[in-house]
């Protein structure tokens, strides 16, 4: 029996990715999730991180938002905020680290300011 | 009987004038390719959201205490219009049959007694409702100067509604754009956003799972449902952009053959009027050279 699954990220514009993979980690609202494949059918939503999808080759992706499906050994991330790390500008990345800080410190909410604090987390590990 | 002079002037202007419809169906064309393109690519993220959504409203037990952005106020009295026109004109019936549809729904909201709010988006959809409407109007949005709507402008009235959503400023949501479905016909659609119309979802989607959720469903849905809106504002923006290209493509195209058919009538009355001055040239020459 194979050991994989595809995964697919779908942006509002495209579809951004659809591969096959061994293991997939996601920044879910609770925490890092990893997940292989005959998962239990799940449905969570993110938070800013990383997304890593292991393959023959590894891939990483920095979103901030997002929602995801697994059903049937299909992976679904829905975000409008993907970026390839591989071509992610570095300028931009300290750009955006430097809206992420004025938001987290600027943040009402509980919830604003542990989104903002991981965004500005993530931000900080990439640039 | 217009004199050759002015027959020649006239078979100009319409030369040049078809020329400019030729120029702006081949525009329309090149948009058009990319438009639909995009228009395609994006529906995979607003069929997938709706469906995770379905499944969502599956599992939720009680709907008394499920989010209101689902299962509506409980009223029927407040209703929000969003009426998504395009910027320019020149594109046949591609606004005007958007408007008319809107207006008979503005019509029986109205009839029924019933409370009514217009958002327009784009300036040319303004134009005509304001004339009939324009107390209801109480926004406007305008991309006239994007080049390609992205996501950020349908998040921007995703944003205006559900904000004023939770000012219980009305109570149902109702969209109206054109659906691309071939270059010919584009068909004007009205859709009801708030609350979400889950019947006819659950049609297409026949598998049933339990799923896992985390955090618990209620956190989901609130996050996810808000996103929906400007997920489906921007379907119908993208649905539209790729209409209005395909509408003026076809407008642009009659209106060339139109030229084309006129030039030829001027072309056969400019032959003849030229030919008869000739005629009447020659007759008085030969009834002159006669009466030496």
């Amino acid at each position: 029996m194979s050991d994989k699954f595809t995964v697919e990220i779908i942006s509002p514009d495209q579809t951004i990715l659809k591969q096959e993979t061994n293991e997939v980690i996601i920044p879910s609202f609770e925490g890092q999730m990893g997940i292989l494949n005959n998962h239990i059918p799940l449905i969570t939503f993110l938070r800013p991180g990383i997304i890593t999808i292991k393959a023959e080759s590894e891939k990483k992706f920095y979103v901030e938002e997002g929602t995801v499906e697994f059903s049937n050994n299909n992976l679904l991330i829905l975000t409008s905020s993907s970026k390839n790390l591989a071509n992610f500008d570095k300028n931009k990345i300290n750009e955006m680290l430097q809206k992420a800080e004025t938001s987290l410190n600027t943040a009402s909410t509980d919830k604003d300011r542990y989104v903002a604090s991981y965004k500005f987390e993530t931000l900080k590990e990439i640039s | 009987m217009p004199s050759l002079d002015d027959l020649k002037k006239r078979i100009k202007s319409v030369k040049s004038t078809q020329k400019i419809t030729k120029a702006m169906k081949m525009v329309a064309a090149a948009k058009l390719r990319k438009a639909q393109e995009s228009a395609e690519k994006g529906r995979p993220y607003s069929q997938k959201m709706q469906n995770i959504i379905l499944n969502l409203t599956k599992s939720i037990n009680d709907p008394q205490n499920a989010p209101k952005l689902l299962v509506g106020t409980g009223e029927d009295k407040k209703y929000l219009c969003v009426v998504l026109t395009a910027d320019r004109g020149l594109c046949g019936g591609f606004n005007s049959n958007i408007c008319k549809l809107a207006k008979t729904n503005f019509k029986k909201i109205l009839g029924e007694g019933k409370e009514l709010n217009i958002i327009t988006v784009g300036s040319k959809g303004h134009d005509q409702i304001k004339r009939e409407y324009g107390k209801y109007v109480i926004k406007k949005f305008s991309f006239k100067d994007k080049k390609n709507i992205s996501f950020n402008e349908a998040d921007e009235v995703g944003k205006e509604i559900i904000s004023l959503f939770n000012q219980n400023k009305f109570d149902k949501c109702i969209i109206f754009y054109n659906n691309f479905k071939n270059v010919i016909t584009q068909i004007p659609q009205a859709q009801q956003i708030i609350p979400a119309e889950t019947k006819n979802l659950k049609e297409t989607n026949d598998e049933n799972f339990s799923y896992e959720f985390e955090p618990e469903e209620d956190e989901i849905l609130e996050d996810l449902l808000p996103k929906n809106i400007s997920t489906q504002v921007f379907k119908a923006l993208l649905e539209n952009a790729a209409s209005e290209q395909g509408s003026r493509m076809t407008a642009m195209d009659n209106a060339t053959r139109n030229a084309g058919d006129l030039v030829d009538k001027l072309t056969i009355d400019y032959n003849r009027s030229r030919q008869a001055s000739i005629t009447k040239e020659l007759i008085e020459i030969i009834s002159g050279a006669e009466s030496l």
